[in-house]
């Protein structure tokens, strides 16, 4: 079966300007992300970590053309996104928009203050006219039960409820037009500890129930492997990793992704950490180094990491590594 | 004796939607050389805890009761100049957000040195030399040149140990640290966590860390205190805590993803209650799967269960016997 979503060699460069008096010069890029390729499949969850300026959300984006990418290619169910929305018919472009949604990191950002739930969650039917106007309301307090809120919440506005219900309000208007691919972005990074799981239980209980394919944008480990079947990790712009979940977490190869594993406290007092210490920081995108963009920080960095760019290896099946020396770990 | 003992310490913040009642009872102690560990999630009272021990409660918010002993001596009935000279001097803090916590217009060197010319009345170089040393003590890089560049300059992590530099260069006795590493990624966190675990040790500091996260806990601490609504749940020592958990932590310790196992997440239903009108009895009975008529109804008494555990639950004895 054909992937759901397949993202070939994409690539998002964001120019530096000079600061001029009469004119602006681009005098830099930032590679945001640089020539990644992967896919989604249909009913499953694709975890996406890394850390801040990875690129991983620059990525969503891209995916939803809501940013422009700088070249390569994305197919959704076979159908070229960057065409359909630089160039296809409004029709084609808001079918599209119908198959495709994104949850956004911080819901008290992402609803307007002015509406209430039940304009929120109905101004997705308005657009693309796909319930008639009568089954507004039942269809509303359908989504509403879906995602655990009441039929009276319908009336109230955002500011009435706390961060994980804003989050499943945000979460009912992407289920509105009954998408089949959504991207949540750091959906629960800004909710208290004991909400979380809540919303992470709900995102995985709407898939078994309606079958859609997420991708889970993230930095924090722990609940990407609770929620995903395949991980990428992602570098300075690159895919350095990708495997199954279960592969990943019990075999990780690459050196960054050992060291971010290693990188997380357990929640047990009889584990300590053996963290892995990665020196400096993560480099300016905008000059990314050469060769292997991790080298300055891998601790079995020599020569031919400096010079050379590894392609991607494959370790076992579905599992694949961006790394001269990944038989090391092995 | 210890070195902090909080005693029904009560900070109400008075607010035109009512009273708000963050820290409702809060009893506590912190033994001299010891890493603290303060539990709880948004609104628990653990940020106010730490900002009534240095009397600096913003506006509205005032402390109306209980006892604060620094080294055996009540911080609530020092006048406002003596605070002045625990503050930074005794007892020191770390912010979660280094990037507010730095003054933009001033360099680290002169913005660092103000505070050792305040306190030690030393001259500008000598003060210059201290925050060059302390600046050393937290690794960062070229600390000689740091002291001439301003905090943009600086990436999060480096900010932050200039933050926590800042907050070591009067050789404070007790130091706060209020989420020190939320705000950084996880390969800096454990920069940061390596930091403060070799300063503890090097100097025999006491240090209270302030977090949402038990994984951090498990890491740093030797005893925990959990919090929930302004309340203490719970006091022990962390294998105590981590074996025998009072309801609400083991639900939100069964509540977090693992990086070492998947399992199912077993969420704890409701939301953090209201503190204008907190539930009455114990404050976790409407989202506890234990309560039972008496936890609505009485407060449980913050009870020593032995191995000096602290438990305010009324039926913890009966459960650990079932388990």
């Amino acid at each position: 079966m054909p992937p759901l979503l397949e993202v070939r060699d994409l690539v998002k460069y964001f120019p530096v300007y000079s600061r001029g008096i009469f004119r602006k010069k681009i005098v830099g890029n930032v590679h945001a992300v640089d020539r990644i390729s992967f896919t989604v499949n249909e009913r499953e969850t694709v975890g996406l970590v890394g850390e801040s300026g990875c690129g991983k959300t620059t990525t969503g984006k891209l995916i939803l053309y809501l940013e422009k990418p700088s070249s390569g290619q994305i197919l959704f169910d076979g159908k070229d996104v960057v065409q359909t929305f630089s160039k296809g018919s409004k029709e084609e472009q808001l079918k599209l928009r119908r198959s495709m949604q994104m949850v956004f990191q911080n819901p008290y950002a992402s609803l307007d203050p002015r509406m209430t739930v039940y304009d929120i969650i109905s101004e997705p039917f308005k657009i693309h006219r796909h319930v008639p106007s009568n089954e507004w309301k039942d269809r509303v307090y359908k989504l509403l039960e879906m995602v655990g809120l009441e039929p009276y919440h319908a009336e109230r506005y955002p500011h009435e409820f706390s961060g994980g219900q804003r989050q499943r309000i945000c979460i009912a208007r992407a289920l509105a037009v009954e998408p089949r691919f959504i991207i949540a972005d750091e959906p629960v990074s800004s909710l208290d500890v004991s909400i979380r799981a809540q919303i992470l239980n709900l995102i995985m209980e709407l898939q078994e129930k309606l079958g859609m394919s997420y991708l889970y944008i993230s930095h924090d480990l722990s609940s990407v492997r609770q929620i995903s079947q395949r991980v990428i990790v992602m570098y300075l712009g690159e895919i350095v990793e990708q495997a199954p979940t279960a592969k990943l977490f019990d075999n990780p190869v690459h050196p960054y992704t050992r060291a971010l594993m290693s990188a997380v406290p357990i929640p047990d007092p009889k584990r300590k950490m053996n963290v892995i210490i990665l020196p400096g920081e993560v480099p300016s995108p905008i000059n990314p180094p050469p060769g292997c963009r991790f080298h300055p920080r891998c601790q079995y960095a020599d020569q031919k990491c400096k010079e050379e760019k590894p392609s991607f290896s494959q370790v076992d099946v579905d599992h694949f590594v961006s790394c001269h020396y990944w038989h090391k770990f092995v | 004796m210890n070195l902090l003992e909080i005693e029904n310490l009560k900070t109400y913040f008075f607010t035109e939607a009512g009273v708000v009642k963050a820290v409702d009872d809060v009893t506590l102690s912190v033994e001299r050389g010891c890493t603290v560990g303060l539990v709880g999630e948004s609104g628990s009272g653990k940020s106010v805890t730490a900002q009534s021990v240095l009397r600096i409660v913003p506006r509205p918010g005032k402390i109306i009761g209980g006892k604060i002993l620094f080294n055996g001596e009540d911080l609530l009935l020092k006048k406002e100049e003596e605070m002045r000279k625990y503050r930074g001097k005794k007892i020191s803090l770390i912010f979660q957000d280094p990037t507010s916590s730095l003054n933009p217009l001033f360099t680290i060197g002169s913005q660092l040195a103000d505070i050792v010319i305040e306190h030690e009345k030393l001259k500008k170089d000598e003060a210059l030399d201290r925050v060059v040393k302390a600046l050393r003590i937290v690794k960062l890089p070229d600390p000689e040149h740091a002291i001439y560049q301003y905090p943009h300059q600086f990436s999060g992590g480096m900010k932050q140990r200039i933050c926590i530099a800042r907050a070591l260069l009067l050789n404070p006795e007790l130091l706060f640290a209020d989420e020190p590493t939320t705000n950084l990624d996880v390969t800096i966190q454990a920069q940061i966590i390596a930091l403060l675990k070799d300063l503890q040790r090097e100097f025999g500091m006491t240090l209270v860390m302030i977090t949402h996260d038990m994984g951090i806990v498990a890491e740093m601490c030797k005893y925990v205190v959990v919090l929930y609504a302004g309340n203490v749940m719970e006091s022990g020592s962390i294998e105590e805590i981590f074996e025998r958990p009072h309801p609400y932590t083991e639900a939100l310790l069964k509540a977090v993803p693992r990086l070492d196992e998947t399992r199912k997440l077993i969420s704890i239903p409701g939301n953090i209650p209201n503190l204008i009108d907190p539930p009455s009895g114990c404050r976790f009975h409407p989202r506890c799967q234990y309560a039972i008529d008496v936890c609505k109804e009485r407060k449980p008494p913050l009870e020593d269960v032995g191995n000096s555990h602290f438990i305010s639950c009324h039926r913890w004895r009966e459960l650990q016997g079932g388990r």
